[in-house]
């Protein structure tokens, strides 16, 4: 028989000790999975939607919101910014592109958002079916929209005024929905994108009084704000300082801002990764309970075992054998709960339409979960090995 | 099998035991007697190689335990010793086959289940494999824990009191179990009691047959043995 083997079977007659172990120290590990998972997923799920864009100008207000509304559109927009002024700025020797994006309509929650085939490219949307928009009032829907809504090709519908459902309906101009997006990973999958004129288009009709009012609009249009990608990176030094300083705009770098964001989160994932901690130090303590216990109620067992010949090694291998089980199955659930736990949370927030996390994955860090599990239970297996090291057969003898 | 020769033993911080001398041949049977704490288990445990003599000189089965290293003591004892303890320590967590082939892994042997079965099959508790000592009788476990104690075929059975917790009758089968199973294997047997029972229960010798030594020990404490 395998020292390891032995090592199972005594685990398993004392039942539900083991397994309330197994399920404290699979709570611990659970938890750290799970922060470990969020923090993985968002971080590249920001990466991905971050991804080829320097810098974002909009109207002044909260760096940070303009960040979170132009990029991961999960704020509202901090105001407008003049079409002309765009246009500017695409003549700066320091631009290399510039994507107009126009927010200010959804459709049952989903953000309308005008802009031109560029944005689309920049996520890298591929058409699933149908074809990218050729004039206004035609839209292509992402992946997650068509999925949610039921959308069709060739579906007709009237947006709704604002970035929450339940505005005022824009009836007498409803989009024509002429393509649908393969998933790409990006916020694209949750958007409704059109030509930036088809959101003029709307807006214009729907406040125009006359012709002239119309005429007038027309040359005050506005978006709400410009993606842009440098030419260079050194364009990071001044290009934002003299947007802020020289126009009516403000830029914001999304690199700043999101580690400024993360920064803010960091506050609340230590206190969660500490009480993770906490937890699994209590599953430490249980189990160590649980040996030492272990290694007293057997003592003359033990004792025996050296009659028979064991070494004292072999005897504390046996315990350390328990331990490493317990870690083990432990490593398992507990990654098991975390990965499902995420992938809950992940549901949840895309039925919430929010940021875009779930799904099973393995990144590098995760491997700390199992190494975690293992060294924690062979710490707390170490005293109590000790102890069945020490067992003295003499004690077998005289136990009368 | 057994040699000693002006033996004693110390333990820390008290005065030492003197063993009378004796030499055992192979195959007889030693009744180790005498009253609690004159020093049987502490006989036993020298036999065993669990302890060094403090003095004199022990050879078992043609090995001097004065010049063994801990790891040497344990292999030898796995290979020589055969053990029957008082209160008989079947691990409640294995089966019996399972205790059993916990003695081939505490030797450093495989697990050999022929072996086992064949064993058990010998004690007439064959059919008793796959039972959790809990289920077992008195006597039944007892069949099993000396299956146990010859399974690796040792030279020398140590028994150590063991019909302390039996009735006059099961005493003296379990005596007659013990002699019976030793001859067969060609071992040595040595009985550690303070029961005044088990020397009454001792079956006549028939002659050429080797008889039993009678080791009394007393409380007599030697003033130093050093």
């Amino acid at each position: 028989m395998k020292t390891i083997a032995l090592s199972w079977r005594y685990l398993w007659s004392r039942p539900m000790g083991a397994f309330l172990n197994v399920l404290l120290l699979s709570i611990g590990l659970a938890s750290i999975t799970f922060l470990l998972l969020v923090s993985s997923q968002l971080d590249k799920a920001f990466d991905k939607d971050l991804a080829g864009i320097d810098v974002v100008v909009g109207a002044k207000g909260s760096p940070m919101q303009l960040i979170l509304c132009g990029v991961f559109h999960i704020d509202v927009p901090p105001g407008n910014i003049p079409l002309k002024a765009v246009k500017a700025l695409q003549q700066n020797p320091m631009v290399a592109s510039v994507i107009p994006i126009s927010l200010g309509d959804n459709f049952r929650g989903f953000r309308i958002v005008g802009s031109n085939h560029e944005y689309v490219d920049h996520y890298g949307g591929v058409i699933a079916q149908g074809k990218l928009w050729d004039t206004s009032m035609q839209v292509v829907v992402g992946s997650i929209v068509a999925r949610k809504l039921g959308i069709q090709v060739g579906n007709v519908f009237v947006g709704s005024h604002g970035l929450g459902a339940g505005g005022h309906l824009h009836g007498d101009n409803p989009y024509t929905v002429v393509g649908i997006l393969q998933p790409t990973g990006t916020v694209l999958d949750r958007l409704i994108v059109t030509d930036t004129a088809s959101v003029w288009k709307v807006h214009e009709d729907y406040t125009a009084v006359d012709d002239e009012d119309r005429k007038i609009m027309e040359d005050e249009r506005e978006v709400t704000m410009a993606l842009i990608k440098y030419k260079t990176p050194l364009a990071a030094m001044s290009f934002p300082r003299m947007v802020n300083t020289t126009t009516e705009m403000q830029a914001a770098a999304p690199a700043v801002e999101i580690s400024r964001l993360l920064n803010m989160l960091g506050i609340g994932t230590d206190v969660l990764r500490a009480f993770a901690g906490v937890l699994l130090l209590t599953a430490g303590l249980s189990v160590f309970i649980a040996l030492w216990s272990a290694v007293r109620e057997r003592r003359s067992d033990l004792a025996l075992l050296r009659m028979l010949g064991a070494s004292p090694t072999k005897i504390a291998l046996l315990l350390l054998g328990e331990a490493l089980w317990l870690g083990l199955l432990a490593a398992f659930f507990g990654v098991l709960a975390g990965q499902a736990l995420t992938a809950l949370i992940g549901w949840m927030l895309q039925l919430d339409n929010s940021l875009l996390i779930g799904g099973i994955t393995w990144p590098m860090e995760l491997w700390a979960i199992p190494t975690l599990a293992i060294g924690v239970s062979l710490a707390a297996a170490i005293l109590p090995a000790w102890g069945a090291y020490r067992v003295s057969v003499l004690e077998l003898l005289q136990s009368r | 099998m057994i040699q000693t020769s002006k033996l004693s033993f110390c333990y820390p911080a008290s005065a030492a035991i003197a063993f009378p001398d004796i030499d055992v041949p192979q195959g007889a049977v030693v009744l180790l007697s005498g009253p609690s704490g004159c020093g049987k288990s502490t006989w036993l445990a020298l036999v065993a190689g669990l302890v060094q003599p403090a003095s004199g000189l022990l050879t078992v089965a043609g090995q001097p335990i004065g010049g063994l290293s801990k790891v040497a003591a344990d292999a030898w004892r796995a290979r020589t010793i055969g053990f029957l303890p008082q209160k008989l320590h079947l691990s409640a967590a294995l089966t019996v086959s399972q205790n059993l082939g916990m003695a081939q892994w505490a030797s450093g042997q495989q697990e050999d289940h022929v072996r086992i079965d064949a064993t058990l099959k010998a004690l007439g508790v064959a059919d008793l494999g796959k039972r959790k000592p809990s289920q077992l009788s008195g006597g039944q476990a007892q069949r099993v824990a000396l299956a146990r104690a010859v399974l690796l075929q040792p030279k020398i059975i140590l028994a150590d009191e063991p019909t302390a917790s039996l009735d006059d009758e099961a005493a003296a089968d379990a005596i007659s179990l013990l002699i019976e199973t030793a001859k067969k294997q060609g071992a040595t047997l040595v009985i550690a009691t303070h029961d005044g029972r088990v020397a009454t229960s001792m079956p006549p010798t028939a002659s050429g047959e080797i008889g039993y030594t009678a080791l009394k020990l007393s409380r007599h404490i030697a003033g130093s043995a050093k």
